[in-house]
């Protein structure tokens, strides 16, 4: 089964479920795919076996073949390509802005001059290793890179069917939380009980709502708010599958990159339970 | 006139309140929102909508099936897995790219465009402000941010405005990318986490990178003194200014609640240490 942790709004503790859950289970394999801002090791410290660069595959314009007809610029819907053609016995020229690709291919398959090779542009690394019995995967976007899907992609490729997958996901409901979330069995929404917290819930629900990936919801802070999220999962029959209070030990140990089941034992049982109400929906 | 920028690597750390909280304080300004897929700032500021525009960006690919001949083409050239073997596209997974449309032998498919969300021009009590609402699950390109951006920047200097204060995104990736450029200060809010830090000091790099320079704050400080003072030591480490910490203090949501910002709430810590942050702001873009 694969779960999948988000939330909408960011802060809320996706981090902090999807790590104390995957730490309560057995045969997992944790995913993080936050990749921007990859947290969950520093909670949970794995040993890091592997690294691999990741790449998209980008335009190289051998200017030799190029005649500067344009064809790669009419086909290309993202306006990577900028060319001027040969003017007053001046040379033409043609500039690739790699930022902008998004690696389709088409450019090279149509230039009638096999004048476009595509080439690998690193875009981030995708680190994998263990926390005692458990798989971790996660993926790094480089500094400067504006892409996380690619990325994120070429994490979930590393999924082992055979196990419980547990995916950290980003903060949002655009396209990197569609990445992460596409093809999971079930999502776990956190959300905290304010007016932020509830207005981003109802976008992840519609994001969800729209990919048909089953949800239940898990309240953070729950104290700390007011009981609109409850009123709005209660009309919307939302299931509401573990609320955890606002504590300052809890938010002291999280600070320090602490694991909650490690610290406040009498939570594993909580993260169990959590994970058999997911079983019992998924089944239904 | 001068644009802060909000941001701060990791989720949750208050870039909302703060910029509702600058939205209160400052005078002669514009506000933006530039969260555009989960956007809250409208929450605290309650916007009149004046104008309504759509966004479009990018295409989507449909299939006519009575032209298709099952020729397999559109399959195999797709790097998306957007057309399965039933030659159905999956409009979420389409990038729009457009590649299977040009390949087509039959000119089965054609492109279609997006209407991917809307921008709005508003005011509010506290002047005017630019804010969107992306479509589900809708590719962020980071177009919607720099439309948000330039329309705030084009209200600000029509109505010779001394700021404009904006509300960004986690992360580091396109819409936050998109929101930096042209940027005279990054405030970085921050957490006294090892999240927090981690993820501040990636977005610190980020905005280096395009050459904006970066303040810090650190929000809910006294929630661990001793990891907001390794933050301090690597704020001094890595030449970047903290400006001020806020406490944490209850108040913040209880002002949330109500759809106030913390100024307008009673007199409470935080609301006095949001304001010396301001001032000293204030000054140093100033001078």
């Amino acid at each position: 089964m694969i779960i999948s942790v988000a939330s909408g709004k960011g802060g809320t503790g996706k981090t902090t479920v999807a790590v104390n859950l995957a730490l309560s289970l057995n045969n997992v394999q944790f995913l993080d795919c936050d990749v921007e801002e990859p947290n969950a090791h520093i909670f949970l410290k794995p040993i890091i076996e592997k690294e691999e660069k990741a790449y998209i595959l980008v335009p190289e314009v051998d200017e030799a073949k190029c005649n500067y007809c344009g064809k790669c610029r009419q086909v290309c819907a993202y306006n990577a390509f900028a060319v001027l053609p040969p003017q007053n016995n001046k040379k033409g020229s043609i500039l690739v802005f790699t930022d902008l690709c998004h690696g389709c291919g088409a450019c090279s398959f149509f230039c009638e001059q096999q004048a476009i090779t595509e080439v690998k542009h690193k875009i981030g690394i995708v680190e994998s290793g263990y926390v005692g019995s458990m798989r971790f995967v996660q993926g790094k976007l480089d500094i400067g890179q504006a892409m996380a899907p690619p990325l994120i992609r070429q994490v979930k490729e590393a999924i082992d069917y055979g196990k419980t997958v547990i995916i950290d996901a980003p903060p949002g409901t655009s396209c990197p939380v569609v990445s992460a979330v596409k093809g999971s069995d079930f999502c776990l929404l956190v959300t905290e009980p304010t007016p932020f917290g509830l207005n981003d819930l109802v976008l992840a629900v519609e994001v969800l709502r729209k990919l048909r990936i089953p949800f239940g919801v898990v309240i953070n802070r729950a104290d700390l708010g007011d009981n609109k999220t409850e009123e709005y999962c209660a009309a919307e029959k939302i299931p509401i599958l573990m609320r955890i209070p606002f504590k300052r030990e809890i938010a002291e140990a999280y600070s320090q990159g602490k694991v909650m089941v490690e610290v406040f034992p009498d939570y594993k049982k909580r993260f169990i339970d959590l994970f058999e109400k997911i079983q019992r929906i998924e089944q239904e | 006139m001068k644009q802060i920028l909000i941001i701060s690597g990791k989720g949750g750390t208050g870039k909302t309140v703060l910029t509702g909280a600058l939205a209160a304080l400052a005078t002669n300004k514009v506000m933006a929102d530039c969260d555009v897929d989960a956007a809250d700032l409208h929450l605290l500021l309650a916007p009149n909508i004046k104008q309504t525009h759509e966004f479009r960006s990018g295409k989507t690919a449909f299939l006519d099936k009575s032209f298709c001949k099952q020729c397999g083409r559109c399959i195999n050239l797709c790097r998306f897995q957007a057309i399965n073997e039933n030659y159905l596209i999956d409009p979420i997974a389409c990038e729009g790219c457009g590649f299977c449309s040009f390949a087509c032998p039959q000119n089965a498919i054609s492109m279609q465009e997006n209407i991917c969300g809307h921008w709005f021009v508003s005011d509010t009590r506290f002047g005017a402000m630019v804010h969107a609402k992306l479509g589900i699950a809708e590719e962020n390109s980071g177009k919607l941010v720099a439309l948000v951006r330039k329309q705030a920047k084009d209200l600000a200097e029509k109505n010779k405005c001394d700021w404009v204060i904006i509300d960004g995104a986690p992360g580091i990736g396109c819409p936050v990318i998109a929101s930096l450029s042209g940027i005279d200060c990054a405030l970085i809010i921050t957490e006294p986490t090892l999240c927090g830090l981690h993820d501040a000091a990636r977005v610190i790099e980020v905005a280096r990178h395009f050459s904006v320079p970066v303040r810090m704050v650190i929000n809910k400080y006294d929630l661990n003194i001793l990891m907001s003072e390794t933050i301090e030591k690597y704020c001094n480490e890595n030449n970047v200014e903290l400006i001020g910490k806020i406490s944490f203090d209850k108040s913040v949501v209880a002002a949330m609640v109500e759809g106030k910002t913390i100024i307008e709430y009673k007199n409470c810590l935080a609301k006095k240490e949001i304001i010396a942050i301001w001032e000293k702001l204030k000054q140093d873009l100033n001078n």
